[in-house]
């Protein structure tokens, strides 16, 4: 026995494994670096981006975001048109629990930040802080953008140092009310930039 | 033996191998498509290949208006599916027209000790354009010394043109393996619909 291919044959880890690593259940599709970015979009088609019926629910992973200005928010929007504009119709539901460093708690439903059929962003963190260590992580799923039958809905959970020092643990979900493919998001903040951070696009197999 | 290749046998690690999204090691095991269907149930797969599975549910679609989608556990293969459960259902919905929304525990749709089928989705319309999506997460369900806990998260709009989204947690009271997991409405078929189990490695 020689060589690097007999030596590797049935394994399931090793040189033979970067196969799956390269295309494995959760394929990583795109990541952008934040740089003072006003925004960061994902438009199926550009730069490599696929967000179409490739896979049937995509995974937006937001990893240390850092807003340029104090008391932000970080929000998302969807576009129906490759990226010309995003104003799809979403009707959501905001909800978040909350804890300062100093014990206060609070948690219930955040009426300003859901949407009525609202064109506008979807608020998916509030109240982020600028100080140098603080940051927004969390998530945001989106179901088959590119049906032409049903609403796509979407569902993300976030959790933020806020600008007064308190855990904001938000809860997002709704629905881009259009039976036209989703195929582009934007992440912005709604004052100042997107100062740092990144966000990754994932695609789940479903075979 | 010795060199890269031999020493990155058997490892979850290397020159190569990279992480995958979700952490851990995410394996596809099965899709089952829903057309016109009464039942979609997963009667292989589930096993103690993995301490943890993750099924997706897709633009599930009903026949009847207003009805729940569910599920239910089975420790003889699909035989009967009548596990007994313990679980907490809470929600946050809003509507279409901005003039109601809500967050709390929703006490009729959660379980005590029941057997019957848990809700995971609450009302779902069946206009053409409406569906329901989320996951559940089912935990070591061949265990033979613990209870079987799942969560789920889901989303739908509902047959009063609402966004609800739905969380539901709970446990399986049997120390016998959960081998087999149905899913239904509570009232007519699921007419499309996709359902994948997914096994994580950990």
């Amino acid at each position: 026995m020689s060589g690097i291919i007999t030596q590797n044959a049935l394994g399931n880890s090793g040189l033979v494994k970067a196969v799956e690593a390269a295309g494995g259940t959760w394929v990583e599709i795109k990541s952008l670096t934040a740089s003072s970015d006003a925004t960061l979009s994902f438009v199926d088609g550009t730069d490599d981006v696929v967000l179409d019926s490739t896979y049937p629910i995509y995974v937006f992973k937001f990893i240390n975001c850092h807003p340029s200005a104090d008391s932000n928010q970080f929000r998302v929007n969807f576009s129906d048109d490759g990226g010309s504009s995003y104003a799809v119709t979403k009707t959501s539901t905001v909800w978040r629990a909350f804890h300062s460093e100093g014990g206060t708690s609070g948690f219930g439903y955040v009426t300003s930040n859901d949407l009525a059929q609202g064109t506008g962003v979807q608020i998916l963190a509030s109240s982020l802080g600028a100080d140098a260590d603080h940051t927004t992580q969390g998530d945001l799923y989106l179901y088959s953008p590119s049906s032409t039958t049903f609403v796509k809905h979407f569902q993300s959970r976030t959790t933020t140092t806020s600008s007064d020092d308190q855990i904001m643990d938000f809860h997002i979900a709704g629905y881009c009310n259009t039976t036209s493919a989703v195929n582009a998001a934007q992440f912005s903040m709604t004052s100042g930039e997107i100062d740092a951070g990144k966000i990754k696009l994932f695609g789940l197999k479903d075979s | 033996m010795s060199g890269i290749v031999a020493q990155n046998l058997n490892r979850q690690s290397g020159l190569i191998k990279a992480p995958e999204a979700g952490g851990g090691a995410w394996t596809f095991i099965s899709k089952t498509t829903a057309s016109a269907s009464a039942t979609l149930s997963i009667t292989s797969g589930l096993d103690s290949t993995y301490k943890v599975y993750f099924i997706t549910y897709n633009n599930i679609h009903p026949e009847t208006d207003n009805t729940h989608f569910t599920f239910n556990g089975s420790i003889d293969s699909g035989s009967n599916y009548n596990v007994a459960k313990t679980s907490t259902h809470f929600a946050a919905y809003a509507d279409e027209g901005d003039s109601n929304t809500s967050l709390g525990y929703e006490t009729g749709h959660d379980l005590a000790q029941g057997t019957g089928v848990q809700n995971l989705l609450n009302e779902i319309g069946n206009d053409n354009d409406q569906s329901a999506s989320g996951y559940l997460y089912l935990y070591n369900p061949a265990s033979t010394v613990f209870v079987k806990h799942f969560t789920s998260v889901s989303q739908l709009v509902n047959a009063g043109d609402y966004s609800r989204n739905q969380f539901v947690s709970g446990y399986l009271n049997t120390t016998s393996a959960i081998d087999a997991v149905q899913f239904k409405q509570s009232s007519g078929n699921i007419d499309s619909g996709d359902i994948c189990l997914y096994g994580l490695t950990i």
